[in-house]
């Protein structure tokens, strides 16, 4: 194959009102595979997907939340959420999930996967790559 | 250039469908290629064979079938996004044991990694949905 | 390098508008289609967002969305220039990646 492409998946949505926000996990999850140097961009009300503590029981919709802690393994490491959209919706970044990764390249050491970015880091980072898929 | 597009909504409740149809035909006018056009989320249920809209109104899935037949465009329904939504070929209908199938003549089912190969093959990708 | 970003929302309801223009850099574009061209209706209360970009990024509406809703030419901010299908086709061979504001 060719050289790797940046593959940007833009999360904008809520969880569970819509479902953009588990078929996005899904084309990532499969994706993976492409060997792709794959980002994850969440802002505006994409940043609630990371929360802590969802529990669907009631609804009767699966969790997929903890999916996102398993990004690693799938060497999806780079998940930038947008400090600005936190802020606006009362959240901090101990709101969010803990998600890791093992860096093979400095040992394994664990790292963690979520990288909080300026809106215009986040811009920066948008105007970076090859293909943006927006969900 | 090669032009990949995304449709990521249904047809009739919003434009997205509409819209990809005249990029994507504004396209080939020009002498681009569309390789390839993906149907995800609700955009998959542009494949079904058993809407019928009134005589007077636009064929959104017809156009789409004369359209890819014309230009020999890959039209690809996502399989996952399909199943949950109803919108299964002939093999799929037989091995979930369901009498009947609808998918529309000039689309086929398959999965998710052609959307990431469209993106990976095509110049440009082009998101319509909403 | 420069991104062709697409609105397809009007601006009065939803945010994907302000978002994108928050987002876009110097060299972008931004198309407004769909119900996105109300945000290029000239005197209503995002026009001065638009404005305030004119300089640096290029803003486009289609032609056929705005005509369908019944905006004449006359009506949407200046700095706004109508295209076909045709030109959105130009604008997006001509950026290097196109970003959907869904």
């Amino acid at each position: 194959m060719s050289e790797a492409k940046k593959f940007l998946y833009v999360n904008r949505k809520a969880p569970y009102g819509t479902i953009y926000a588990l078929e996005s996990l899904e084309v990532v999850l499969i994706g993976a595979a492409f060997e792709q140097d794959v980002s994850l961009a969440f802002l505006d009300d994409g940043v609630f997907q990371l929360t802590r503590d969802q529990n669907t029981d009631e609804i009767g919709v699966k969790n997929f939340s903890p999916t996102f802690r398993a990004l690693g393994d799938y060497e999806v490491t780079k998940l930038f959420v947008e400090k600005e959209s936190l802020e606006e919706r009362g959240l901090e970044p101990s709101d969010l999930q803990e998600i890791m990764y093992e860096d093979e390249d400095d040992d394994w050491e664990e790292k963690p996967s979520i990288q909080i970015v300026s809106r215009s880091e986040m811009a920066d980072i948008m105007s970076d790559q090859d293909v943006v898929l927006s969900f | 250039m090669k032009f990949g597009i995304v449709v990521s909504e249904g047809p009739y409740t919003h434009q997205a469908a509409d819209t990809a149809y005249h990029f994507a035909k504004a396209a080939l006018d020009k002498g681009h290629e569309v390789p390839r056009v993906f149907f995800y989320h609700d955009g998959v249920n542009v494949a079904t064979n058993l809407s019928v809209p009134p005589q007077d109104e636009r064929q959104i899935q017809k156009n789409w079938t004369a359209l890819a037949k014309a230009n020999d465009i890959d039209m690809v329904v996502c399989i996952a996004a399909a199943q949950r939504r109803g919108i299964l070929d002939e093999n799929e209908a037989k091995r979930q044991g369901k009498d009947a199938s609808n998918l529309a003549e000039g689309f086929r089912i398959s999965g998710l990694g052609q959307l990431i190969e469209m993106g990976i093959e095509c110049d440009r990708t082009v998101t319509f949905g909403d | 390098m420069s991104t062709l970003h697409t609105v397809n929302k009007s601006p009065f309801g939803d945010s994907a508008f302000n978002s994108c223009l928050a987002h876009c850099k110097p060299g972008d574009a931004v198309l407004l289609i769909e119900d996105g061209v109300y945000g290029a209706v000239a005197g209503s209360a995002v026009a001065a967002n638009v404005e305030a970009r004119a300089g640096d990024v290029s803003f486009y509406v289609l032609d056929g969305d705005t005509k369908a809703r019944g905006l004449a030419a006359g009506k949407l901010i200046q700095q706004v220039k109508p295209v076909g299908y045709d030109g959105f086709v130009d604008l997006v061979a001509e950026h290097d990646r196109t970003q959907s504001w869904l």
